[in-house]
């Protein structure tokens, strides 16, 4: 019997709340099937199962807040086939986390201030037999205690005591920052393409504010934690611009490819060349990463940011991956994102698009290595072949983790990029 | 003396000499009264404690003895056993341990060896500490190891007034206590109230009242751990200082109500780090006061080698100020 397990959506989850389930018991699931929607600071996410077989025993009740690790349902695995007379063990191993049941404030009768707002009730101490090595929370025994007294999730938090951890203080001061947050979840609007929605479904909702404070989060540990290195290399996308207008003219515009889709593709290609670009730094080691999954900054209206994976980027013809990375950004912003795709990304790409700016430098997103930047193109006067003509240039950033790389092995990585957009017909 | 000097407010003296007071007051209290050890009585003791107190009182209740700190000790104890009150003086700690079978497998077991037949109400004084370049075998902090003994009280009087009220206090304990005075204290000098008597030998007291973090300490390391707290306020840390005054029994509920107060604590011993009283300290606030702490625990204590002789090696073999400022903002995640 296979366990299907609340997965870590990133280095800083601590817990999610299943808020769908998408199979009955019974079922039956294939590896790569969404069966289940969690809700993260980061939004709705949807979780694949890594099993094939049939839904045995769905274990957590929706609307339930569970550690990462907490076995979710039981999936029969084809090896296993039918239940025997005897029933398998229950597996006693993991411990059934305590189910801590989602602050669901009732409706009030009467519109109540936010400020007298009910505070969620005191979650249970985490057990200390959840898995202790991911993303383990540096906290001391006072935070922790008033985290889990006041519920409020560490991994929001910025730590400000010996060796980065969290104190009593820091979490004092998260709350008063994420006290408004909490009466009013902003409602997204209903998506009308959504089939009619079952019981007690809930309609996936962006919560911005708790996005800004897991952003606040990744991005002062990525500062704190990470000796960042910056270059900058300006790159003629002339090649790029011609051959983009050339293929594009004659396909309908929901085809049409994209600058942005380029640059990944040619990323993500110079990250295979690269590997020192292309994983984690994890304990104090740096892993790189067997496949290129590129990470893609997608700005959220209101505020937001996320930036999730597109698997296997350098792999993919170009076609298929603009397809793909509309269907991201389009999920992306509706808060429909899957476990994978906000866990997987080995580098990330960050482009400001038409309406950016020139240059922009990336924060590394622990616990990757490196991002590209790009800003938007301009055009210069620029010498080629002896003579100065205008040329549409862009300007490719990388910040990088130097605990890793150096500023050498970085200018070729971007060099690579800059050559590989030369010849878009090739990418 | 001075003590005529001023019936009513405060007279001006040394550490040496609350300690002399204090056995001279003992001494006319109570007959049952009397100090024995080497070189107490015509030599005045070897840190000058009982000078002249041989001439007040006279061989009976000033007494030399052999260079045998097994046997004075046990003759200590065995007197009180048969109903006096010794005061015994043993030079230093390090020659305490000639004494250590009689304290230990003697006075601290008599009451339970003897089915509460019998019990030593002895009171048992000694130097302790580093400073005066005495060298490896004259300078240890072993107060901890006496701490580690159920059955004896372990004080370590920091202040005049302990220094001077600590002693009738012990005298009138029925079983053993031992006083630890550290060689640095002794000239040290202040004031205390002319009235100046017994005091409480069971709680800790806080010198100083703090927010940011607990420094926690004892005996000659408090005047530098005041010194540190002092030298935090200017950098805006507010440091609250535990002078521990007894070291057997810990008076925990002192030591738990500033922790869960600042959160954070730091603690100063000048025993050696391993297997320390501070590790006791340590420990204990772990085990009660756990959900209370925001910081690791820090200990500053003596370097683990053998007290040196040179000056600028014995400073830095033992807590320091410095040492205490940076410990306490470490744990402050300062720097």
């Amino acid at each position: 019997m296979a366990e299907f397990r609340m997965p870590s959506l990133g280095a800083d989850m601590e817990a999610g709340t299943l808020v769908e389930w998408l199979v009955k018991p019974g079922a039956k699931v294939k590896r790569g099937d969404i069966v289940a929607v969690v809700e993260t600071q980061k939004g709705a996410i949807e979780i694949e199962t890594f099993e094939t077989g049939e839904v045995e025993k769905l274990l957590v009740d929706l609307d339930t807040k569970v550690p990462v690790g907490t076995p979710l349902a039981l999936i029969r695995t084809e090896a296993e086939g039918k239940p025997a007379a005897v029933p398998a063990p229950e597996k006693p191993s993991p411990p059934a986390a305590p189910a801590v049941t989602a602050a669901e404030p009732a409706p009030p009768t009467v519109p109540v201030p936010p400020a007298a707002a009910v505070p969620p009730p005191p979650a249970p101490a985490r057990p200390m037999a959840a898995p202790v090595a991911e993303g383990r929370v540096l906290a001391s025994p006072a935070a922790r205690r008033l985290a889990g007294e006041r519920g409020l999730d560490l991994s929001t938090v910025a730590g400000t005591g010996p060796a980065g951890a969290i104190t009593y203080a820091d979490v004092e001061r998260g709350l008063a920052e994420a006290e408004p947050a909490v009466p009013a979840a902003p409602v997204a609007p209903p998506e009308p393409s959504e089939k009619p929605p079952p019981e007690k479904k809930r309609v996936p909702t962006l919560n911005l504010e708790a996005m800004r404070v897991a952003i606040a989060a990744a991005m002062a540990r990525s500062k704190r934690e990470i000796p960042h290195y910056y270059l900058e290399h300006q790159v003629d996308v002339t090649a790029c611009e011609r051959w983009l207008s050339e293929t594009n003219a004659s396909r309908p515009p929901d085809s049409r490819l994209l600058m942005g889709a380029l640059a990944i593709k040619a990323v993500a290609l110079a990250a295979r060349r690269f590997p020192a670009f292309n994983g984690f730094y994890r304990d104090n080691k740096f892993e790189p990463a067997p496949a290129v999954h590129v990470g893609v900054a997608i700005a959220i209206r209101g505020g937001g940011l996320a930036a999730p994976a597109l698997h296997d980027a350098d792999k993919m013809p170009l076609d298929e991956l603009m397809s793909r990375m509309r269907d991201l950004i389009q999920r992306t912003r509706a808060g429909r994102i899957r476990g994978s795709e906000m866990a997987d990304p080995t580098i990330t790409v960050s482009s400001l698009g038409e309406r950016g700016v020139e240059v922009l430098y990336g924060i590394i997103y622990p616990p990757q290595v490196a991002i590209v930047g790009m800003g938007k193109a301009v055009v210069r006067p620029w010498v080629v072949d002896g003579a100065i003509g205008p040329r549409s240039v862009v300007t490719l950033t990388l910040s990088s983790d130097h605990r890793v790389s150096d500023g050498h092995a970085g200018a070729l990585f971007l060099a690579e990029i800059g050559k590989l957009l030369q010849e878009p017909d090739k990418l | 003396m001075q003590q005529e000097t001023a019936r009513s407010g405060t007279i001006e003296m040394t550490y040496r000499e609350a300690v002399r007071e204090a056995i001279r007051e003992a001494i006319k209290r109570d007959e049952r009264v009397f100090l024995m050890g080497e070189d107490v009585g015509h030599y005045g003791g070897c840190y000058a404690v009982s000078k002249g107190l041989l001439a007040e009182f006279g061989p009976e209740r000033i007494r030399d003895t052999p260079l045998s700190e097994s046997g004075f000790t046990g003759a200590g104890i065995g007197a009180a056993m048969a109903g006096l009150r010794p005061i015994v003086e043993v030079m230093t700690v390090n020659f305490s341990l000639l004494a250590l079978d009689q304290i230990l497998n003697t006075a601290a077991t008599v009451r339970h060896m003897s089915g509460n037949q019998f019990g030593a109400p002895v009171v048992i004084r000694m130097a302790t500490g580093a400073g005066r370049q005495l060298a490896a075998q004259h300078s240890h902090s072993l107060e901890g190891w006496y701490a580690h003994i159920p059955g004896i009280k372990v004080l370590a009087p920091a202040t005049l007034e302990d220094a001077r009220g600590m002693l009738w206090t012990a005298l009138q304990d029925p079983d053993p206590v031992l006083i630890f005075e550290n060689v640095m204290l002794y000239n040290m000098t202040g004031k205390l109230a002319a009235d100046a008597g017994a005091v409480d030998i069971d709680k800790a007291v806080v010198r100083r009242p703090g927010r940011d973090i607990s420094l926690i300490t004892y005996g000659g390391s408090l005047w530098k751990t005041l010194e540190a707290a002092a030298t935090l306020a200017g950098e805006n840390i507010e440091a609250e200082v535990i002078d521990l005054r007894s070291l057997r029994p810990l008076d925990d509920a002192t030591i738990m109500a500033s922790v869960a107060k600042t959160r954070r604590a730091v603690i100063i011993d000048e025993g050696w780090r391993s297997g320390s009283l501070a590790a006791e300290i340590g420990m204990r606030i772990v085990e009660q006061a756990f959900y209370e702490l925001d910081a690791p625990i820090a200990r500053v204590c003596s370097e683990e080698v053998p007290i040196p002789y040179p000056r600028h090696l014995e400073n830095a073999a033992i807590p320091q100020a410095d040492k205490i400022v940076a410990a306490a903002k470490a744990a402050l995640g300062r720097e």
